[in-house]
C-alpha cells in the first residue's frame, strides 16, 4: 500500500504526516499534545466536547482538531491565546454543572477533567445556574453511576457500541438534560448491559467507576500490575491495582496486545475470588474424615512419605497427576516433571479436552 | 486437537484474533463465542457491522445466531453430514481450491468418495437445515476470499469429536482457507491456560512442545537434562486414569487445580472412583467438591499470587505478573519443588523464569522466547530462535506435517439419544457471567447470578406444566438434580440446556459417559433427561 503524505506547519514546526489524519493525532506524532475530552482514538470521533479546538490560519473561527483532518500547507497554532481563551471558556461550563467535590471522588488523580482545569487555571465557574441532582445509581455490584459527573463526552455510549458491539446507551434528553441512557432510562441492572465495564475504562470523569474500588484507596495509591486473565483463553491483559498487599480492583491497560482496553465482565469484575474468605489458607491433612489444619513441613512430609511408599509397593503406574489448565505454564511444566522424572509415570493429564 | 493434529500436523488455533475485524466472512460451527469467549465475541461483532458475512451453526439461538446472514440450526450432532453436504455441494459445483488442493493436500479421493453420497437432500433430512442454506452458506465460504472458521467444545464434545473436527479442517483445505491472514481453522480454547498446558506436556504422551515420549531421541533429551531415566510407555489420560482407579490398579493421585468432579462427565463415576483411591492430594483455591476426597489438602495460589506465563487460544505467551504475596504462604511452583526435594530429586530454582528458561531450551518450538521478550505483547509460537518474530499464521507455506490430509469421514450418531423413558437432549455449556470453577467465589457475581436457569423450549415447557423460575428434578440414567427453569425459543423443542458452573444444579451428574475414541473427551453436549416438575417444599436450599 503507498501512503501519502502531506506537509503542514503546527507550532512554527513543518512536520510530514500520513494523508488524511486529523490534525490531533497529527500533533501527536509531532510530540504536542492537544487536550480532549470526548476524543479517543480506539473511537469514532464525534467532535462534542470544543476542548480540542486549534487555530487554523485562513479559518474562519477555532476548528475542533479531533475532526479536522491535516491539509498539505495547513498552519496551525494549539497553543495560542485565541484557544487558550477558547478551552478556559469550554472547562468553566463544564464544571458550572459538575460536583467540585473532588475531596472525596473516586477518580480524584485520575480525572482528565481535573487535570485540565489544573492545567488551565480554571479553579471554580463564573457561571451560575441550575445543577442537576441525579440519584447516583448503584443498584449493580460492579458499576457506580453517578451523572451529576458526567460531561456528555459520549465516550461510554461508542465503547458500549463499538468495542462491545451492545449498544445498550444512547444519549437521551435534550439541552441541560441531556444524558448517557440506557432503553427507556433504566439502571443498567435492568437494561441489556453486560457489564464489561468498558463504559467504565473510558470515562474521563468520576462518572462511571469501579464500585469493588470504592473506599479502597486513592488511584495514585494503586500499585498497577500488568498481568493476564485468568478466565477464558482470549488471552486479555489488564492491570491489578493493589493497595497495601491486596487487589483492589482491575483496570483497562491501553498496552494490551489482543484485547486493547476492552474486557469482559469476569476479568473487569470477578478478579475477588481472590480474597474470598473461603480461600484455603493452610494445608489440612483428613483424620478420620475430618480436615485438620496442618503445617507445610507436615504436609509435605506426609505426601512424600505416601507417594514414595506407593510407588515402592505398587509401582510408579499406581501414580497419576492431573495437571491445570488454569495454572500458569511454568506450574504445568514442573507438574509433568514430577510425575516423569520423581515417580516415574507419564500418567500426567488435565482437563484440555473441558 | 487430536483431530487437527492428524490433518494438519498441528492442533493449535491457525490464525490469530485481532483478524477478525478485517475478515469477510467467519463461519462459527459449535461456539456462543460472546458468552464463553466475550472479548472475541466483541470483535465477531465488530466484524459483522464492517459488512464481513456471519454464519452461524448452532441448535441454540445464540446472541451471534440473532445477528447471523445464516443460522442454521442443526439438530444436536449431526455436524459431520452438514459439513459433508457443504462440501458436496462445492465440489460439485467446482467451488473448491484445487490448486490448493493439488500442492498442499493429499488424499483428496477419499473425501470426494464419501461426501458424493450426502446430497443437501438428504443431509437436510439428517440434520433440520433447509436445503437452500446448505447451498448458499457453501457457496459463500467457497467464493469469500478472507473466511475464518471457529468451533470450540460444540464441535469436539461429542462422541465423534475428533471426527467433527478433521470434518472442519476438510472444509477449509477443501476451499485453500488456510495459510493467509483471515482465514484457517480456529479452535477457541475455553480456559485460560488449557494451551499452555498442553504446550507444556501435562498430557500423557508428549513432553513439552509435543514431543513424543515415545521417541527414543526426545526422552533421551530429557533424561540427559533431568537426569534421570524417564518411562517410555504414554500414561493415562484422564477417563483412564477414573478407570483405574475403580479397577483399584491406581493408587495415589496429587490433583492440581482441577475440579473434576464438578467438570467431568458421569460424576458419580469419578466420585466413586476418586473414594477407592489409598492417597490423594488435592492443591486448590477453595474446598471443592473433588477436594472434598483428598486426604490431604494444599492450599494453592491464584493467579496474583504468582510470576509465570498463560498461553492464550492463539499460541500467544504472555506474562502473568505476581501482584501480592501468596496467601498460603508459598506459590505453587514453590510446593512442587518443597515435595520433590522431600522425595529426593532437588530441582533448584529461584523463580518461574528458570522454569521457563529450562523448558525453552529443551523445546523447539518455544526455544526463542524468554521472559525479557514477554514484556511488551507476548509471542505466538512456533518461535525457534531469539531472532524469530514469532507466528501469527501457521501453515503458511506449507502444513506442520507436510500435506494437509483430507479424510473421508461419515456421520456417526450421539452415544445416547432421547428416547421413551428419556425424551429430552441434554445440551451444556458455558453462560457468559461464569467460569469454570472460581467465580462461584466472586461475591459480585455470585449476586447476581446465582442459580441455574436451564433453557426449556415453550413447546415443552407448556406439555411439562413448566413456566419460568419453577424447578424441576433432571434425571439421566446416571443420575439426577434439581435446576431452575428459564422457558425460552433459544433452544429447539425437545432440548434442555444447562450449564455446569453450579453446585447446586451440578449438570454433570447427568452427562453421558459416552466418550471419543481418541481424545476420550466426554460427549457434554448430548445425553438424554426426563424432566420433572417438583413441588416447592420450603426451601430448596440455599446456594454454596
Amino acid at each position: 500500500m503507498i501512503m501519502d503524505f502531506v506537509k503542514f506547519t503546527i507550532n512554527g514546526k513543518e512536520v510530514e504526516v500520513q494523508a488524511g489524519i486529523s490534525i490531533i493525532d497529527a500533533a501527536e506524532q509531532a510530540g504536542i499534545d492537544i487536550p480532549r475530552l470526548c476524543y479517543d482514538k480506539d473511537l469514532s470521533p464525534v467532535g462534542a466536547c470544543r476542548l480540542c479546538v486549534v487555530e487554523v490560519k485562513g479559518a474562519r473561527s477555532l476548528v475542533p482538531s479531533c475532526v479536522s483532518p491535516v491539509t498539505p500547507g495547513m498552519v496551525v497554532e494549539t497553543h495560542s491565546p485565541a484557544v487558550i481563551k477558547a478551552r478556559r471558556k469550554v472547562l468553566d461550563l463544564l464544571i458550572s454543572n459538575h460536583p467540585l467535590d473532588c475531596l472525596t471522588c473516586e477518580k480524584a488523580g485520575d480525572c482528565k477533567l481535573a487535570d485540565y482545569c489544573y492545567e488551565y487555571g480554571v479553579k471554580e465557574s463564573s457561571f451560575e445556574g441550575e445543577r442537576h441532582n441525579y440519584a447516583i445509581e448503584e443498584s449493580n455490584p460492579f458499576i457506580v453511576r453517578d451523572l451529576n459527573k458526567c460531561i456528555q463526552c459520549g465516550q461510554c455510549i461508542r465503547a458500549c457500541d463499538e468495542w462491545t458491539g451492545i449498544h445498550n446507551l444512547n444519549f437521551a434528553y435534550r439541552g441541560f438534560d441531556n444524558k448517557p441512557s440506557t432503553f427507556d432510562d433504566l439502571p443498567y441492572v435492568e437494561s441489556e448491559c453486560v457489564f464489561c465495564g468498558n463504559c467504565v475504562s473510558v470515562c474521563p470523569t468520576g462518572a462511571l467507576t469501579e464500585r469493588q474500588m470504592k473506599h479502597k484507596g486513592r488511584r495514585w495509591e494503586m500499585k498497577k500490575v500488568k498481568t493476564t486473565c485468568p478466565f477464558c483463553g482470549t488471552g486479555c491483559n489488564f492491570d491489578l491495582n493493589v493497595k497495601d498487599g491486596k487487589v483492589v480492583g482491575v483496570t483497562a491497560n491501553r498496552a494490551s496486545a489482543v484485547n486493547g482496553r476492552s474486557l469482559c465482565v469476569k476479568g473487569h469484575f470477578g478478579w475477588d475470588f481472590v480474597h474470598d474468605e473461603r480461600r484455603l489458607t493452610t494445608p489440612l491433612i483428613k483424620k478420620d474424615g475430618e480436615f485438620l489444619p496442618a503445617s507445610w513441613d507436615e504436609a509435605l512430609d506426609l505426601i512424600a512419605t505416601r507417594f514414595k511408599g506407593i510407588k515402592d509397593q505398587y509401582g510408579a503406574d499406581a501414580f497419576a497427576a492431573l495437571s491445570s489448565a488454569r495454572c500458569t505454564n511454568e506450574e504445568n511444566y514442573l507438574v509433568q516433571k514430577f510425575t516423569r522424572a520423581v515417580m516415574g509415570t507419564n500418567s500426567v493429564d488435565h482437563c484440555a479436552r473441558t | 486437537m487430536a483431530g487437527l493434529a492428524t490433518t494438519f500436523g498441528s492442533g493449535a488455533m491457525t490464525n490469530s484474533i485481532n483478524e477478525i475485524p478485517d475478515a469477510e466472512m467467519l463461519f462459527l460451527i459449535g461456539t456462543n463465542t460472546t458468552e464463553a469467549h466475550p472479548v472475541i465475541g466483541y470483535k465477531m461483532r465488530r466484524a459483522k457491522r464492517k459488512g464481513a458475512k456471519l454464519v452461524v451453526v448452532d441448535p441454540r439461538r445464540t446472541e451471534l445466531a440473532e445477528i447471523a446472514d445464516y443460522w442454521l440450526r442443526l439438530k444436536p450432532g449431526t455436524d459431520i453430514p452438514l459439513l459433508n453436504g457443504i462440501m458436496h455441494v462445492i465440489i460439485r459445483e467446482g467451488l473448491h481450491d484445487q490448486d490448493f488442493i493439488k500442492e498442499r493436500t493429499e488424499n483428496f479421493e477419499a473425501l470426494e468418495e464419501t461426501v458424493k453420497n450426502y446430497t443437501p437432500e438428504s443431509v437436510s433430512v439428517l440434520t433440520g437445515v433447509p436445503v437452500n442454506d446448505i447451498y448458499a452458506v457453501a457457496r459463500l465460504y467457497a467464493t469469500t476470499d478472507k473466511a475464518m472458521l471457529f468451533y470450540t467444545l460444540g464441535i469436539t464434545e461429542h462422541v465423534c469429536g475428533t471426527d467433527n473436527v478433521m470434518s472442519v479442517a476438510n472444509l477449509a483445505m477443501l476451499t485453500g482457507h488456510l495459510g493467509r491472514p483471515g482465514t484457517g481453522v480456529n479452535p477457541i480454547r475455553g480456559q485460560n491456560n488449557v494451551q499452555g498446558a498442553c504446550d507444556m506436556g501435562a498430557l500423557p504422551n508428549v513432553f513439552s512442545g509435543y514431543q513424543k515420549v515415545i521417541d527414543p531421541a526426545a526422552r533421551e533429551k530429557f533424561e540427559k537434562a533431568w537426569r534421570v531415566s524417564l518411562p517410555e510407555s504414554p500414561g493415562l489420560m484422564i477417563a483412564d486414569m477414573i478407570e483405574k482407579a475403580h479397577a483399584g490398579e491406581l493408587k495415589a493421585m496429587y490433583i492440581l487445580g482441577e475440579n473434576p468432579v464438578l467438570t467431568d462427565p458421569n460424576s458419580n463415576h469419578v466420585r466413586l472412583g476418586l473414594e477407592n483411591l489409598e492417597f490423594l492430594v488435592v492443591q486448590e483455591l477453595f474446598l471443592t467438591e473433588t477436594a472434598e476426597y483428598a486426604d490431604v489438602i494444599l492450599p494453592a495460589a491464584s493467579f496474583a499470587e504468582t510470576d509465570g506465563t498463560f498461553t492464550s487460544t492463539e499460541r500467544r505467551v504472555q506474562r502473568v505478573r505476581k501482584a501480592i504475596e501468596p496467601l498460603p504462604g508459598m506459590a505453587n511452583w514453590q510446593v512442587i519443588i518443597e515435595l520433590s526435594k522431600r522425595m529426593g530429586y532437588p530441582m533448584d530454582y529461584t523463580s518461574p523464569e528458570e522454569v521457563w528458561t529450562e523448558m525453552a531450551s529443551l523445546t523447539p518450538s518455544l526455544a526463542g522466547v524468554s521472559y525479557h521478550r514477554l514484556e511488551a505483547k507476548g509471542v505466538q509460537w512456533p518461535c525457534p530462535n531469539s531472532e524469530h518474530p514469532g507466528t501469527p499464521v501457521l501453515h503458511t507455506g506449507s502444513f506442520t506435517r507436510g500435506k494437509g490430509y483430507f479424510q473421508g469421514i461419515d456421520h456417526i450418531p450421539p452415544g445416547e439419544l432421547p428416547d421413551q423413558e428419556y425424551p429430552l437432549l441434554l445440551s451444556t455449556g458455558r453462560i457468559l457471567y461464569h467460569y469454570n470453577v472460581t467465580t462461584p467465589y466472586s461475591a459480585g457475581i455470585q449476586s447476581m447470578w446465582p442459580e441455574e436457569a436451564s433453557e426449556l423450549n415453550p413447546d415443552d415447557a407448556a406439555r411439562l406444566g413448566v413456566e419460568t423460575g419453577d424447578k424441576v428434578k433432571v434425571a439421566s440414567r446416571r443420575g439426577e438434580c434439581v435446576t431452575n427453569i428459564l422457558v425460552t425459543d433459544r433452544v429447539p423443542p425437545g432440548m434442555l440446556w444447562m450449564s455446569f458452573h453450579y453446585k447446586n444444579s451440578p449438570a454433570n451428574a447427568l452427562t453421558s459417559a459416552a466418550l471419543d475414541p481418541v481424545t476420550k473427551t466426554g460427549e457434554y453436549k448430548v445425553c438424554a433427561v426426563k424432566v420433572e416438575k417438583i413441588q416447592e417444599v420450603g426451601t430448596c436450599g440455599g446456594y454454596m
